[in-house]
């Protein structure tokens, strides 16, 4: 499983990707697009929508499920990814480079794990499987 | 294979129209050119759909464990009535008196699911489980606002629900509260107690729930909804497992849906058309859609509701539909249905038991009509899953369960036998799958690369999601 470790990450298997104290590029763990399989569709939200923190801001579908991604940030939606529109299949590809949304005026933060957190964190995840 | 529009040539005709017999009305003066037709002769016809069902699976030609879906097989004295000219040759805008026969059907269907459900009234409109599922929101919607009650804006629904509920919800402009399951998959009556509130406008479950258990709270759910001021909202689609045994009326709801093409054999899916009738008690019955059938001294007419909410679908519903499902309910009378009931829920408890050692019960109780399979050990261990063994049961002549649903439960594979089965056949199918599990532990990889004995192997489903093909498309686009 790859987790980079200049990443912070969910619990509920999103990456921030901190630019500067107040912009951030958030997307889906490895764990995520693996356990999501082919990714088939990306809801891709708005530039200029409010995002909260813990709030879903998409869905990822599958060929297995649709699941919500939830924002570990509470901010305004400055870009997205519109590449994912046409190659929703780049999550699975590279999940790391290939952000969702990038966010900006950040005023709260959710509770992050950083690497050795998450890769902690994901062992309980799997015995739970 | 080719397809129809690609088969045959101009000045290949048949038969099997009748001749026009009124006068030939030009419907387009803008058309230039005729429409694309396929021009076959009757014997190419024949040998394309012959050839396209050899190409299929249904229940003619096996086992169709598919769970929550109730594969049940039709039986064919359905399709007898439903044929006959009196219900054939029928126009529905014709006078109500020439049509009294056909008004008694839909009267008659109305009643017997009211008692089988416990409800005062039903539509038959809607023309499937979701569509039922709409309607039943807007009449919760019209109950709240006449009595001025508006701030009643969600619609809470358990994390195991159909994908179809929250749908629906949003569809008809309520918002989504996700309330979750307990360990045992049922509802955590704290969790739904804590998220109720004056903003509550009702709460959609199935009960069998979507893994297959009775939720044995269910008095005290449907108790905490209306104490909120909610509305209580039954998704029939397990009520195979209860019919006739348990009715969701004295469970506490207020409006159902039941899925004729399931609990009541009618075709199913393509082979449709499907039906879902809304049943609800008499608070809610000046809402529902209009016309409904009334008793009168001129005997049956047809009459819409005070406040109704409108139509929801074109005359009657899916006619021919509800006069197959009164056929199954009339053939099995007050005594067969619960037996079916049984049957359904003896088959479920009969295969799981039987296949405790060979896979992981995603709930280890006496189940209902279905039982869950959690594969997700098997795959760690072995490389296979759930779709590897979906696909292995395929070259054995078995349509898989249901695949990767609900989604609580990881690698899951949904099975539900139905009561339609006999022990031979769920023998044959308890063979097949302790054999699966066998193969995935000692060769991998020939389930890894099923199925090998159907027409097509693996499709790509990926690119069947990402760039689908819906239609056919004339080499010369025309107007």
């Amino acid at each position: 499983m790859n987790i980079p470790a200049e990443l912070k990450y969910s619990k509920t298997h999103e990456w921030v990707k901190m630019l500067d104290e107040t912009t951030a590029l958030i997307g889906i763990t490895d764990y995520a697009q693996d356990a999501l399989g082919d990714v088939v569709f990306v809801d891709i939200p708005e530039a200029g929508d409010a995002v909260t923190a813990g709030e879903s801001f998409t869905d990822v579908e599958s060929v297995k499920a649709v699941s919500e991604v939830i924002s570990p940030v509470s901010g305004e939606i400055a870009e997205v990814n519109e590449a994912l529109d046409e190659a929703p299949e780049l999550l699975n590809q590279d999940c790391y480079e290939s952000w969702i949304i990038k966010v900006s005026g950040i005023t709260e933060t959710e509770e992050l794990l950083d690497a050795a957190a998450y890769e902690e964190y994901l062992k309980t995840c799997e015995e739970e499987e | 294979m080719k397809l129809i529009f690609e088969k045959g040539q101009e000045g290949h005709g048949l038969g099997l129209l009748p001749e026009c017999d009124v006068p030939k009305v030009s419907l387009s003066r803008t058309r230039r050119k005729p429409p694309v037709l396929p021009h076959v002769s009757e014997n190419e016809l024949t040998r394309h759909y012959t050839a396209l069902a050899k190409r299929v699976h249904g229940m003619n030609d096996g086992f169709y464990p598919l769970g929550s879906c109730t594969m049940k097989y039709n039986p064919k004295i359905n399709e007898e009535m439903a044929a006959l000219p009196g219900f054939t040759d029928l126009h529905p805008l014709q006078p109500v008196e020439t049509a009294q026969g056909a008004l008694r059907v839909l009267k008659e269907t109305e009643e017997a699911i009211c008692e089988i459900t416990g409800m005062d009234r039903m539509t038959l409109q809607p023309a499937a489980g979701a569509h039922g599922e709409f309607t039943g929101l807007l009449l919760i919607k019209a109950y709240h606002k006449s009595r001025g009650d508006f701030g009643r804006t969600k619609i809470i629904v358990p994390d195991s629900a159909h994908g179809t509920n929250p749908a629906s919800s949003v569809m008809a402009g309520f918002t989504v509260v996700n309330v979750p399951s307990d360990e045992n998959g049922c509802v955590d009556v704290e969790a739904l107690r804590a998220a109720v509130g004056p903003d509550t406008a009702g709460l959609m479950l199935t009960n069998p729930n979507t893994v297959g258990i009775f939720d044995k709270n269910i008095l005290e759910i449907t108790k905490i909804i209306h104490e909120a001021g909610g509305q209580c909202y039954y998704d029939g689609a397990n009520l195979n497992a209860v019919m006739g045994v348990v009715r969701p009326g004295d469970m506490g709801f207020d409006v159902i849906h039941v899925n004729l093409h399931k609990t009541f054999s009618t075709p199913h899916g393509g082979g449709g058309p499907g039906s879902g009738p809304v049943g609800c008690k008499a608070h809610l019955a000046a809402f529902l859609p209009g016309p409904c059938v009334e008793k009168s001294d001129e005997g049956l007419i047809l009459r819409k509701p005070a406040q109704s909410i409108g139509r929801v679908r074109g005359f009657y519903g899916n006619f021919l539909v509800v006069v197959r499902a009164l056929t199954y309910i009339q053939t099995l009378g007050k005594e067969g249905i619960p037996e079916a009931a049984k049957h359904a829920v003896l088959n479920a408890n009969y295969m799981m038991a039987r296949l405790k050692d060979s896979y992981h019960m995603a709930y280890d109780t006496i189940c209902m009509h279905e039982f869950v399979m959690n594969l997700s050990e098997l795959k760690k261990e072995t490389g296979v899953s759930a779709m590897d063994i979906a696909k292995g049961l395929l070259d054995h002549g078995i349509h898989p369960p249901t695949m990767y649903f609900p989604l609580i439960v990881h690698e899951a594979l949904m099975v539900e036998p139905t009561e339609t089965e006999t022990k031979d056949t769920l023998d044959e199918a308890i063979g097949v799958f302790i054999q699966l599990a066998e193969l995935a532990r000692t060769q991998p990889e020939e389930l890894l690369s099923a199925p090998h004995v159907t027409p097509v192997g693996r499709l790509d489903e990926v690119g069947a999601a990402r760039k689908p093909v819906l239609r056919w498309t004339p080499e010369e686009q025309d107007i």
